[in-house]
This record gives structure tokens, C-alpha cells and sequence, in this order.
């Protein structure tokens, strides 16, 4: 976590000098220690260029995404004009894969800044005011924490039906419980430090002291953990997609792509696998970018 | 906008700036099913105080004998199961009386941990300006009161009011939960092992800034240590507290002077030796202080007492005036039963 | 008395990629079997890396070490790691601030001690509960049968301590290390183990050093006291010397801002300001800038430890400069 109270380290002993130095906030610190990380600065590069690519997507002069051709069906890796080939009904791989990213991009970021909110919300008034509240707050996550998030996602979209909303509205609601949870953790945490009791003390309302004391602390844990989650979403919305949940045809995603492509397995195998490297690629660089965001602002002050 | 010049005394001298009576915490413990054990840890009991103006009162005891619970029940922090409390002839939280609100404004702490009690992430200045612009004075004027306060502790503004918490000693620190303390210019501030955790060298320091602060602005001080060289340096009466209950109240000549409880005794004669040819040849008592959550029947303190009798066991002893002191022994109660018990 | 540790030089340097701490520099000292070296010091003073280096607990990829630690002659320093281990535990044994963190909260206490007795001697599975229960009437434990069978968090603090005693001399080490081991606990309870520790170290004739922040506790168990401040020795004296008449103008103020009994009233002498940064090694002596004798050749180089007497350290040059005008 973030905070922490001093703990017993070889550096511990150390006193600071009396002398006065350039005074470093701690958003400054996180930042100079992200710059020192390779792997975090590759793939925040990595997503800012899938992101990017995504949305500018018409201004790159792509092929049709949409147009499909019975005689280009399945062209390999390399051919020409398909520089990634073409899909089992001739549509263009690489602008499907470039416009898949905004589909899928928004369904793995949307329903984790959704449940973020709400989760965040959730979990930060319950771990601050506990007690009953929290209590009541908590034990109704616990219920939909008892099912796997697979399996309620899947549940969901299939009670909801299929669709981009439907499936925004199951993944926000998967997410929730998880978010709640690690917000009202670490803000139970947070509440328990003294600083926040000398606010108390001073006869400020709770709102200040959530906005003033609370939020600078436990926002950067919950953000790192969101960021996390948002690999868990564009994983999860691509199989909603693969199981026909969630996005439909003829709309370029990448789940949806790995379902269609299913059958083109013995005739192209690699191109069969483009849209699965494309959601590996992403999910790996959102999980390595929230692991190093985490060690770095893992700062023990 | 609330006024926040200081609020003068109004009772006149006589009247007990702080009044508390009958207080009592139980904490449930947790555990059990349900979550709840139906146990309690009796933190504190029946615990009566009042606080002269202008004065310290030095509260000591061991841990587990709800010294910190007291220090955070006079300032609401935790809401009292039973009794009331008058500030300066003004009922707290009580129709007639003053807000919980207005308690705060007047009564003040400074915590033990220099580093907990710093928010990381706000510098110095946005930490002691925090308070009074809860309160709704304007940011110029709240800039100038943070130079203030720091100037005060001695803190030269220009330099600390921009640095984070983690850039200062712990003695600077400390400095700084003072001033923040003192932020709402309260009447009676309440340290709770303010000085324990600094080196030595720093506590001096801080010891001897405290009581120029007290002198300066008129404070008054309940100082909760368990490091009785410092209480009795600083103290003008002393309250010995064990297992939630008030042990032996009196003025520091005579609480250090002449204790009557076995277990002030045992506390007074439990401090280290400064001179190596006299060191401590035994024990003044054996044994850990017991668990609060289960407290002995009768005296609390009877389980290591070496003159604990029947009586102890049965009876619990008021806390009983004895001239110089109130002590809350059976051996001080004239006719109590057991067989040291003063003549009457 | 033949020393049984040696101290010589010692420096202790922490390497992050964040900063370097030149946590000790240049310490000596020697331990005799059968006495208490107590070393006092503030938070930062290198007490406890000191106290640490004698059996190498520090993380080895990010610590530099020079001078020499010798136990009974061999050079710990340079130690191969399976003497290391015969090191730790047998020969040198350690308490510390927390009991609740030396015993693993899942066995029984006595499991632990047996455990410990079985992996160090060799003895059976009987002798080792034996010995266990030896050991927990050693420390003067009430009803040390029933207490074997407890777990660490069904025991007091007091207990816990003691027992965490008891598992350090399991192994008859020749040299215990305690560090700060009663400053977590209650007044009442602290003197009951510092009586202790000094009754065992007589009874067991074990060398003890005893690093403590308090005076007072130093007082009470050392048979001589060593001051440290940033990462040296600044006066090392037998008890009785270093309370009476102390020469260090640190010593001095550390006992003179200590709080104790007839100082009501009067103004405490406050050390001003804060100890050094340990990111460099000072030039001159690293308590010139808060010290009121502080002359000009206090900053020119680092004051020698010398012996002003008795075997009594000091390093100040003002202390070299009255012991010259006596020898002059």
C-alpha cells in the first residue's frame, strides 16, 4: 500500500538533514521513479499507440474494415495490400484489428471507470464511516463476490441479453465488488492514522476531511488497482463477444474475431491468432504498467 | 464565520476549566460468532477528573490502562457509554450545553506517533492551515496564522511551510502536531505521549518549548506519559490510572513524594536506577499488568499486590480522600477489613 | 579477562540505488566474557547496525563492510557461510525489541525451544522438551510445564520475552546481543528483565552488549556504558565513570537533557538542533555543529578516540587539548 507508518528498514535510522532542500511533493517522486522503469515506459508507449491508433482510426486511410470480398477470403500474412491478410470473409485483418481496438479498448475501459465510480464511491463511505453502514455495504458485495467473475458476467449478459450496453452493464456490475473492496480496505486503512483523527479532532465536516485527508491517500492504490482490471475487462468482453454475449456481428472486436476466425484454425492458424495477440499484447501492458505504477508510488516516505 | 480569537475564561479562576464525571468505554471485543464475542475490554471505568485552569495534569499508567481512551473520550473522539463532561461551566453535548463542535475548538491533542499524525501527502502549511479554514477563515488570513504557529515551535515558516512531512526529523514533526494543535487557539490541549517517541536530546527540547507555549498563551495541559520523569517534570497534580480505573490522584509532591497506593509505589520504585552504585536489587513487583478485557473482581490491582487480603477480592475501594491525595486502596480506608486498614 | 569479541574499525555502509548511509564509521571495541557492554545512542547513531554486524543480518547485496569483527579470534567478516550459521544461534545468540516477532505464532513455545535445542545438539526428542523446560524455569517462567505447551499470543509481553530469552540461550551462546529488548515493555515489567538478564549473564558468564536509547536502562545493566553518535563511539567509559563525570560534551548534554527526579521547575538543557545526515562522511567531528564548545579545529578532522584515563575514551579535541596542558 501506499501509506504506510515507518517500518523497521536499514534506511530507517537515517535523520534527515535540518538544512533546507528543494522540497518534492510526492507526484513528482512517482514520476521521477516511473522514468527509472523500462517496462512501464514500453508498455504505457505500447498502449499509447494502440489507444491512438484506435481512435484515429478513420484518418489512417485503411482499408474497409466492413467490405468483404468471396474471393479474398483468408489471404495470408503478407500478401499484398493485406499486409496482415484477410479474415474468412475477405474484410482487411489489419484495419479489422485497428478498429477492433476501439471497440474493444471501450469495453475493457469503460465498465472498470463505471465501476470505479460507483465501487470507489461504495467502498470509500463504507470503510470511513463504518460500522453499520459498512457492514451493510460490504455484506452485499460479499453476495456477488461469491460468484466467479466469469461466470457472472456470463450470467448477466445472458440474462440481459446480447449487446454492447448489455455487456457494459454486466461488466460494470462485475466490477464493482472487487473496487469496493480494495476501496474500503485502504481507506479503513488510512482512517485509522492518526492525522485523520487530529482532522476529526479539529471539528471539520467528514466530507472535507474524505475530500482533504482521505482521497490524496487512497486514490493512488485504487487507480493502480483499476488499471489492473482493465486487462480482466478487455479479456472478459472479447469472450462475452467469442460466446456471442456481446458485441455482433458484423462490428470488428477482437473476441468477436477470434469466434469468427474459429474455423479458419487449420488453413491459417496465425492469422486465426492475430486477434488473440492483439488482446494479449494489451491486457499484458495494462497488468506490467499497473505493476510498475504500483512499485512506484510504493514510496515509503 | 465562527470567531476564532481566543474564548476567554468565564467561570473566573475557581471554576474547573474541564469537569468530567462518571465517564465509562467498554469496547466490544470481536471474534465469536456474529462477530461479537460478547466480551468487552473495560478501557475505561467510572473515571471522574476535573482540570484547574492554568494547570498540568499528569496522567500516568502502563499500556491496556486506558490512558490513551481517556485522552480521546474528553476530546469525543470516541463517545462515551456513560457521563458527562462541563467545560468552563458548560455542559458538553447536552441541550443546554455546548456542541461537540465547540468542545473540539477548545480542547485540543497532540498525538504520540509525529509521522502517523501527518498527512503525507499535504506540506506542513496545508496541514496546519486545514483546521482554520474548516472553520471558515479566509486563505490570507489562514497563511498568515500557519506563519504564526510555526514561528511558536519554533519553526522558521519561509522554510518548512512548503516541505512534506517526510522531509523532518521527528522532533520537527512533533513541533509541527504541536502547532496544529494549537491552531484553533485552544484552552486546554491534551498531550498524549506527545514527547515518548523523540530521543532524548530532542525531548528536551520539545519539553521545554511546551511549557514556554503554556506560559505564552495561557494553556493548560493534561500530559499522558508513561515515563514518570517526564510527568513529574511537568505536571502540577498527577492521576495514576491501572486497568481503566483511577488508582491515586494528588499533587506531584505528593503523589512522587509520599504514594500511598502499592501500585504508584511499585511504579515509582519500578524506574531505572541513574546511579550504578544503588541499581535496582528487585523487583518492586512480578508479573504482567492483566488483560482489561477480563479485570480481577474487586481491586483490579490485587493479582500483583503483596498485601492483597479477602477484602480486595470481594470489595472494590473508592477512590478516598486522605488529605494530601485521593488513593483507591483498602488499606486507606478506615474500617474497610483488611487488616493494614488506618485507624480511624 | 580475555576479550572475547574485538571490534576493530568498523564500517558499515548501506548502498541504495536511492542513497548511501554510512551508517557506522569506525567502530572499536572489546567485549570480556562475564561483563555488559551497554551502547546508548539515539535513533540513527549506528546502535543497532553495530549491534547487527556482529552476526551479518544485513542484507549482503546492498551493505559494504570494512574493519574486523573477531569472535574468540575467528573473523566473522570474512566467515564462509556454514560457520556463519554455527555462528548464529550456538555462539552468538540475539534478543530483540519484539518478542512477538522472534517465534513463529503457529507452534508452541515449547515446540520452538525443542526445535532450536534438537537442531543445534543433536539431543532426542525427549531431551530437547527437557531442556526446554530447564530453560523456561531459567527465566524464572511460573509453571514452565503448563507454558510450553502455550502459543506466543496466549503469553503476556513480559512472558513472551522471556521466553524469547530462554530460545536465545538455548544453545549456551558465548555472546548475547540484545537490542532494545525491554523498550516495548511496561515500566513494572521492564525492570523484572533487566534484573533478569543481568542475574543469567552473571549465572550463564556470557558477554553481553545491551544497545538501549535510555540511560537509565543502561545504567542498570552495564558494567560499561559506549556512547554513539553518527556511526562512532564518541566515549566509551566504566558505568560508574561515564555517569559521574563524563567528558564528551554529547555524553553530557544526553545526561543532562535526560528528565529525572529534582529537575522540576528548572529549564532543561536541550541539545539544539538535529543529528547529521549519514549520506556523507563528515569531515571533522559530526557533533561540532550542535556542540557549544565547538572551536575551529573541530571541523578540520575527525577527533581521535583517546584515552583519557582508566580505560576511558573520549573523542574531542577539547579532551586532547586538557589532557595536554596535564601532560604539558
Amino acid at each position: 500500500m501506499a501509506i504506510q507508518s515507518p517500518t523497521v528498514d536499514i534506511a530507517a535510522p537515517l535523520v534527515r538533514p535540518t538544512v533546507a532542500s528543494a522540497s518534492r511533493g510526492y507526484w513528482p517522486s512517482v514520476g521521477r521513479r516511473l522514468r527509472r522503469d523500462p517496462v512501464t515506459l514500453v508498455c504505457a508507449g505500447v498502449l499509447l499507440l494502440i489507444v491512438l491508433s484506435s481512435i484515429a482510426a478513420p484518418l489512417l486511410g485503411l482499408a474497409d474494415p466492413y467490405k468483404t470480398s468471396m474471393i479474398r477470403r483468408l489471404y495470408p500474412l503478407g500478401s499484398p495490400n493485406h499486409l496482415l491478410g484477410t479474415d474468412e470473409l475477405g474484410r482487411d485483418m489489419f484495419a479489422r484489428l485497428i478498429y477492433g481496438g476501439r471497440l474493444s479498448l471501450f469495453m475493457g475501459v469503460t465498465p472498470v471507470v463505471c465501476a470505479l465510480l460507483i465501487g470507489g464511491i461504495l467502498g470509500i463511505t463504507a470503510g470511513f464511516v463504518g460500522g453499520k453502514i459498512n457492514m451493510a455495504i460490504m455484506r452485499v458485495m460479499d453476495v456477488f463476490y461469491a460468484f466467479p467473475s466469469v461466470l457472472l458476467a456470463i450470467s448477466l449478459s445472458g440474462a440481459l441479453g446480447a449487446g454492447t450496453e448489455n455487456t457494459l452493464l454486466s461488466l460494470t456490475l462485475v466490477f464493482i465488488p472487487p473496487i469496493c473492496r480494495v476501496s474500503e480496505s485502504v481507506t479503513t486503512q488510512v482512517r485509522g492514522f492518526d492525522f485523520v483523527d487530529a482532522a476529526r479532532a479539529s471539528g471539520a465536516s467528514a466530507l472535507t476531511i474524505v475530500r482533504v485527508h482521505v482521497l490524496g491517500n487512497v486514490l493512488g492504490p485504487i487507480l493502480v488497482y483499476a488499471t489492473s482490471l482493465i486487462s480482466v475487462a478487455i479479456i472478459l468482453a472479447a469472450g462475452l463477444s467469442f460466446l456471442g454475449l456481446g458485441v455482433k456481428p458484423p462490428e470488428p472486436e477482437w473476441g468477436l474475431m477470434l469466434n469468427t476466425l474459429r474455423q479458419a484454425i487449420y488453413v491459417n492458424p496465425v492469422l486465426a491468432a492475430l486477434p488473440g495477440v492483439m488482446i494479449f499484447i494489451t491486457s499484458i501492458c495494462f497488468n506490467l504498467m499497473s505493476d510498475g505504477l504500483r512499485a512506484a508510488m510504493d514510496v515509503k516516505a | 464565520m465562527e470567531s476564532l480569537v481566543p474564548v476567554e475564561d468565564r467561570g473566573g479562576p475557581a471554576q474547573p476549566l474541564l469537569l468530567a464525571s462518571g465517564l465509562r468505554k467498554h469496547f466490544p471485543v470481536p471474534g465469536g460468532l456474529l462477530g461479537r464475542s460478547g466480551k468487552v475490554v473495560r478501557a475505561v471505568d467510572d473515571l471522574s477528573l476535573s482540570v484547574a485552569k492554568g494547570e498540568t495534569l499528569g496522567v500516568v499508567g502502563e499500556s491496556g490502562c486506558g490512558k490513551s481512551t481517556v485522552a480521546r473520550l474528553l476530546i469525543r473522539l470516541i463517545k462515551p457509554d456513560r457521563g458527562t463532561m462541563v467545560l468552563d461551566g458548560d455542559p458538553v453535548d447536552e441541550p443546554h450545553g455546548i456542541t461537540v463542535n465547540e468542545l473540539r475548538r477548545q480542547v485540543q491533542m497532540v498525538f504520540q506517533d509525529s509521522y502517523a499524525s501527518l498527512n503525507p501527502r499535504l506540506t506542513i502549511g496545508e496541514t496546519l492551515a486545514f483546521a482554520p479554514k474548516a472553520h471558515g477563515l479566509p486563505a490570507a488570513e489562514a497563511r498568515a496564522r500557519v506563519r504564526d504557529l510555526l514561528d511558536k515551535v519554533g519553526l522558521d515558516p519561509t522554510n518548512y511551510a512548503e516541505r512534506y512531512p517526510h522531509e523532518l526529523s521527528g522532533g520537527q514533526r512533533q513541533r509541527v502536531n504541536i502547532a496544529r494543535a494549537l491552531a484553533l487557539r485552544p484552552r486546554l490541549v491534551i498531550l498524549d505521549e506527545a514527547v515518548s517517541a523523540l530521543d532524548k536530546s530532542v525531548e528536551a527540547q520539545v519539553l521545554n518549548m511546551l511549557v514556554d507555549l503554556k506560559t505564552e498563551l495561557g494553556l493548560t495541559y493534561i500530559f499522558i506519559s508513561h515515563d514518570l520523569n517526564v510527568v513529574q517534570y511537568l505536571s502540577d497534580r498527577v492521576l495514576v490510572m491501572y486497568l481503566g480505573k483511577i488508582v491515586e490522584l494528588g499533587s506531584v509532591e505528593a503523589i512522587y513524594g509520599d504514594p500511598q497506593h502499592p501500585y504508584t509505589r511499585a511504579l515509582l520504585s519500578a524506574r531505572p536506577s541513574m546511579d550504578p552504585r544503588r541499581r535496582t536489587k528487585e523487583a518492586p513487583i512480578q508479573g504482567d499488568p492483566p488483560n482489561p478485557i477480563d479485570p480481577p473482581s474487586g481491586c483490579r490491582f490485587r493479582t500483583r499486590c503483596p498485601f492483597a487480603e479477602d477484602v480486595c477480592a470481594r470489595a472494590e475501594p473508592p477512590l478516598a480522600d486522605t488529605g494530601a491525595q485521593a488513593v483507591a486502596c483498602h488499606m486507606r480506608i478506615a474500617g474497610s477489613g483488611h487488616s493494614k486498614a488506618v485507624a480511624t | 579477562m580475555s576479550n572475547l569479541l574485538q571490534v576493530r574499525d568498523l564500517h558499515v555502509t548501506f548502498v541504495t540505488p536511492d542513497r548511501t548511509v554510512n551508517a557506522v564509521n569506525g567502530v572499536s571495541f572489546d567485549v570480556r566474557r562475564g561483563e555488559t557492554l551497554g551502547i546508548l545512542g539515539e535513533s540513527g547513531s549506528g546502535k543497532s547496525v553495530t549491534l547487527r554486524s556482529i552476526l551479518r543480518l544485513h542484507p549482503e547485496h546492498r551493505t559494504r563492510w570494512s574493519g574486523s569483527i573477531k569472535l574468540e579470534g575467528d573473523e566473522i567478516l570474512t566467515m564462509g557461510r556454514g560457520a556463519l550459521s554455527d555462528l548464529r544461534g550456538q555462539r552468538v545468540a540475539m534478543i530483540f525489541q519484539e518478542p512477538a516477532t522472534a517465534f513463529d505464532p503457529v507452534f508452541t513455545i515449547g515446540h520452538q525451544i525443542a526445535e532450536t535445542v534438537r537442531r543445534h545438539t543433536g539431543k532426542g526428542e525427549a531431551d530437547s522438551w527437557t531442556r526446554a523446560r530447564e530453560l523456561l524455569e531459567m527465566v524464572r517462567i511460573p509453571s514452565p510445564a503448563q507454558r510450553l505447551k502455550a502459543y506466543p499470543h496466549e503469553m503476556s509481553g513480559g512472558m513472551r520475552q522471556r521466553a524469547m530469552i530462554a530460545l536465545a540461550l538455548s544453545c549456551n551462546p558465548s555472546l548475547l546481543l540484545a537490542d532494545e529488548p525491554t523498550t516495548a515493555l511496561d515500566a513494572t515489567v521492564q525492570i523484572q528483565v533487566l534484573l533478569l538478564i543481568r542475574e543469567l549473564q552473571r549465572e550463564l558468564d556470557v558477554g553481553v552488549i545491551f544497545v538501549t536509547h535510555d540511560i537509565g536502562v543502561a545504567v542498570e545493566v552495564s558494567d560499561r556504558i559506549g556512547v554513539m553518535y553518527a556511526g562512532k563511539i564518541v566515549e566509551l567509559a566504566p558505568v560508574e565513570q561515564m555517569v559521574d563525570a563524563p567528558r564528551h560534551p554529547y555524553s553530557r548534554g544526553l545526561l543532562a537533557s535526560t528528565v529525572h527526579d529534582g529537575m522540576r521547575g528548572r529549564r532543561l538543557e536541550a541539545i539544539p538542533g538535529a543529528p547529521p545526515d549519514l549520506a556523507e562522511v563528515p569531515t571533522g567531528c559530526s557533533f561540532a555543529l550542535r556542540c557549544k564548545f565547538v572551536q575551529s579545529n573541530c571541523v578540520a578532522r575527525p577527533p581521535d578516540l583517546r584515552e583519557v584515563g582508566g580505560s576511558h575514551l573520549v573523542r574531542c579535541v577539547l579532551v586532547d587539548a586538557q589532557e595536554a596542558g596535564v601532560a604539558a
